[in-house]
This record gives C-alpha cells, sequence and structure tokens, in this order.
C-alpha cells in the first residue's frame, strides 16, 4: 500500500463518522484531490473481499463499516446495538423534506395531511433535518433542508442517491382536467 | 418506537392510541379505503368514500383527532358540490375532487419513497461503523497572565462581593396582651360599655393598637365582652356581656 493509503486507512479508522474528500485531503496538504480520490479506490478494493469490514462511499464522505452478514453476530454479542427503526410519520416528514428542500412546515402539513411540528423538532433534534433558510412568504417562515446524518442512517451516498421520482410506480402528475374529457 | 398511551384504561375510547399508530394521517386512511375498495383514485366515487371514511372515525373513535374531522367536512363538502346540478357543457365546471385527488396521489407517492427510505436505513442499520466517538478536542489552557496588581485587584473585587454576615436580632415579643388585657378588664368593672380609643388612649402606638386588640378579641373569644361597630370605620363599642349572652 502506498503511503497516502495507509494514512487515509488510519484516519478512517479513528473516526467514528463518514469523512468527506475535503477532510481526507486535509491530511496531507501536497496532495491533489484526485490522489486522495484514488488512494481511497485503492484502500476500498483492498477492503474487497477478504475482510470483515469495507470502506463505503456514504454521506458526502467515506467509512469503514461492518459487513452486513455480521450483523446479527455483532448484535447478538451486544458489541454494538441497530439504531431503532423511524416511525412512518418520520419517514414521510423526511421523504417530503427531502424532495421538497428548503421546505416550510405549512407545506409539509399540508402534504402529510396532519400536524407535523413534533415530529420536525424531533428530526431537528435527531440532526436528520436543520433549518436551512427563511422563506419569502408571510412571517418568513423557516425552511428546513436534510443534513448529512439523514444520508448517513439511509447509507446513501448523497441526495442523488435517492429514487428518482420518475421511477416510482405513482408518478406525481396534475389529474386529467375534467373538460378535455368531455 | 414507543409511543406515550394516551387515553389507555381512560375506558370507552380505547383503540384510538393504535388505530392512530396505524394511520399515520387522514390521508393514509383514504388511501387504505380506497385501496381496499379497489376503485379508481382519480375518479373517487367521493359519496362512497366519505361514508365509510365516516363510519371508520367513528368506529375507531378518532373523533378527537382534530385532523381526521377537518377531512372528514371536506369530504362531505365536496359530495355536496357533486351532487349540484351542472349545466352540459358547462366549461366552467370544476370537479371538486380534483384538489383531493391530486393530494392524495401526492401523499401515495410519500408512502412510496417512505417504504424506500425504510428499507434503506433498514440495511443501513446492518452495517455498523467504528462506536468510537472522539471527545471534543480540548483548547490547550491559554498561558497565565496576570501581575501582583492584578491579583490585588481581583481578590479586592472578590472581597466587596463577601456579604455583610447575616444577623438575626431576636427581639423579645413587644406585645403586650396581658397588660392590655388587665386594662380592658379594669375598664369592665367599671362600666357596662365604653369605647375603643378609651381602652388605647389617644397617642397610642402600634403595638398598643395590636395588643389592645388581641386582648378585646380574646375577651370576646371568652365571651367577656360583646364587640361592636355601629358603623363602617366608626370606633368600636366594647360591652360588657350579660351572664345570658355568655351561656
Amino acid at each position: 500500500m502506498q503511503p497516502l493509503t495507509k494514512l487515509l486507512e488510519a484516519a478512517l479508522f479513528a473516526a467514528s463518522r463518514p469523512l468527506t474528500l475535503e477532510e481526507l485531503g486535509s491530511l496531507d496538504s501536497t496532495v491533489a484531490e484526485e490522489a486522495v480520490l484514488s488512494a481511497l479506490t485503492e484502500l476500498r478494493a483492498t477492503y474487497g473481499e477478504e475482510h470483515g469490514v469495507e470502506l463505503v462511499e456514504i454521506a458526502e464522505g467515506w467509512q469503514f463499516l461492518t459487513r452486513r452478514e455480521y450483523a446479527e453476530t455483532i448484535e447478538r454479542a451486544q458489541f454494538a446495538l441497530r439504531p431503532r427503526r423511524l416511525s412512518p410519520a418520520a419517514l414521510e416528514t423526511l421523504a417530503i423534506i427531502a424532495y421538497r428542500q428548503p421546505v416550510g412546515r405549512l407545506e409539509v402539513d399540508e402534504i402529510r395531511g396532519v400536524d407535523s411540528g413534533a415530529v420536525m423538532d424531533k428530526l431537528v433534534e435527531r440532526g436528520l433535518i436543520e433549518v436551512v433558510t427563511r422563506g419569502e412568504g408571510l412571517g418568513r417562515p423557516l425552511l428546513y433542508g436534510t443534513t448529512p446524518p439523514f444520508l448517513e442512517i439511509l447509507g446513501l451516498k448523497d441526495l442523488e442517491d435517492l429514487p428518482r421520482l420518475e421511477e416510482l410506480s405513482v408518478a406525481l402528475r396534475r389529474p386529467t382536467p375534467v373538460e378535455e374529457e368531455e | 418506537m414507543t409511543v406515550p398511551t394516551l387515553n389507555q384504561g381512560g375506558g370507552g375510547g380505547g383503540g384510538f392510541v393504535v388505530e392512530l399508530e396505524k394511520f399515520s394521517g387522514p390521508l393514509d386512511l383514504l388511501l387504505h379505503l380506497i385501496k381496499e375498495d379497489e376503485v379508481d383514485i382519480t375518479d373517487l366515487p367521493i359519496a362512497k368514500i366519505a361514508d365509510q371514511f365516516l363510519s371508520v372515525i367513528q368506529d375507531l373513535g378518532l373523533n378527537q383527532a382534530a385532523d381526521y374531522l377537518e377531512m372528514a367536512a371536506r369530504l362531505l363538502r365536496i359530495k355536496a358540490q357533486m351532487l349540484l346540478p351542472r349545466r352540459l357543457g358547462d366549461d366552467e365546471w370544476e370537479d371538486p375532487r380534483a384538489e383531493l385527488v391530486r393530494r392524495l396521489l401526492e401523499y401515495q407517492q410519500i408512502r412510496e419513497l417512505v417504504d424506500w427510505l425504510g428499507r434503506a436505513a433498514d440495511v443501513k442499520a446492518e452495517r455498523f461503523g467504528r462506536g468510537y466517538e472522539a471527545p471534543p478536542p480540548d483548547a490547550p489552557p491559554a498561558p497565565l497572565q496576570i501581575d501582583l496588581n492584578d491579583l490585588l485587584a481581583a481578590a479586592e473585587r472578590v472581597i466587596a462581593l463577601i456579604p455583610e454576615p447575616m444577623l438575626h436580632r431576636v427581639v423579645p415579643r413587644p406585645l403586650d396582651v396581658e397588660g392590655a388585657t388587665a386594662r380592658i378588664t379594669a375598664l369592665l368593672a367599671e362600666r357596662e360599655e365604653f369605647g375603643w380609643l378609651e381602652v388605647v388612649g389617644k397617642q397610642a402606638t402600634i403595638v398598643d393598637v395590636l395588643s389592645a386588640f388581641i386582648a378585646l378579641l380574646e375577651l370576646a373569644k371568652r365571651s367577656a365582652v360583646t364587640l361592636s361597630q355601629p358603623e363602617p370605620f366608626g370606633p368600636m363599642v366594647i360591652k360588657r356581656a350579660t351572664p345570658h349572652e355568655a351561656a
């Protein structure tokens, strides 16, 4: 392994969260971003099949994660606990915010058809969404967006990893106006 | 997830919590009904769906949830609008269901995303990162910069902050109820009736007034005197109690 690769391996091992390319690059200011990227690719290949952990691109960064097949064993031994599941209400709210961001509470309420204030407060508390800006409308409402921890709990590389709306079976479209039918 | 159990054991309203957990809102419930009836969402049989919706929220005891009631009202309004006669070829006619259908479709899409997100989270939950939480980096303590004058000034400030030692002065009880009682009893022995001013005198201090007043109340309690005040704010009249009254 190249010295840079080993350096990155050490940094990623020590970190408890995904490290971004930028953060990894700052470890050695003499190397270019491409070099870091190729070292990361090398590192990922090294951990390819022969190891219990693998290097994963996640939440706009890189992180060593255990392989899925060991989840049960690790959990049984209680070395680590599986994160708690998010409630359907929380997931609904996250889905709306992920696709509509920046979005205000009123819009989330309207789409869900229920008051979402408490759910959103909880998501802010958990660091999955945050206030990103204020809207133009009356009272300049707070507008929310998703955070890197949101990508992290879903194991997504970035927002592009979310399914495209047109890939869903229910494509959001305006209902056909009745006039055209008649 | 642990959900606080409202209403449990409240009797009657049981099932509310359970069902609220089952449906994440009125739109969810509507979609559930539509799916069950296998009807076309874009050509919603509004009368049927509205009736079902109403009977379900009745059954579930959900009427406490404002969001469900709001949807119920909306459904009934659409149902009424659908019943209004319209002229043939009326281009201006707007399907009263359009907005609801749009929202339902939108919501349906969100539900699909929820399934996707849930699956993604489940997969990720089986992969553990390093559990090590780096403690926040401690800033090295700044080197001390202090000279004797600073120290003295600081000491003075601290000394100035020390409060005066709190002394609680215990004063003997200044009221002289016994004295006042004796004075009143003496007056009673002389006369059957007299006024307040005769008890306390013209130059009475507050302590005298209080002592006399307590003495009078005490005597009245013992039925030795009767107290009366003929007019508001007027002087009090003290009267020797007759044996008959004392009984």
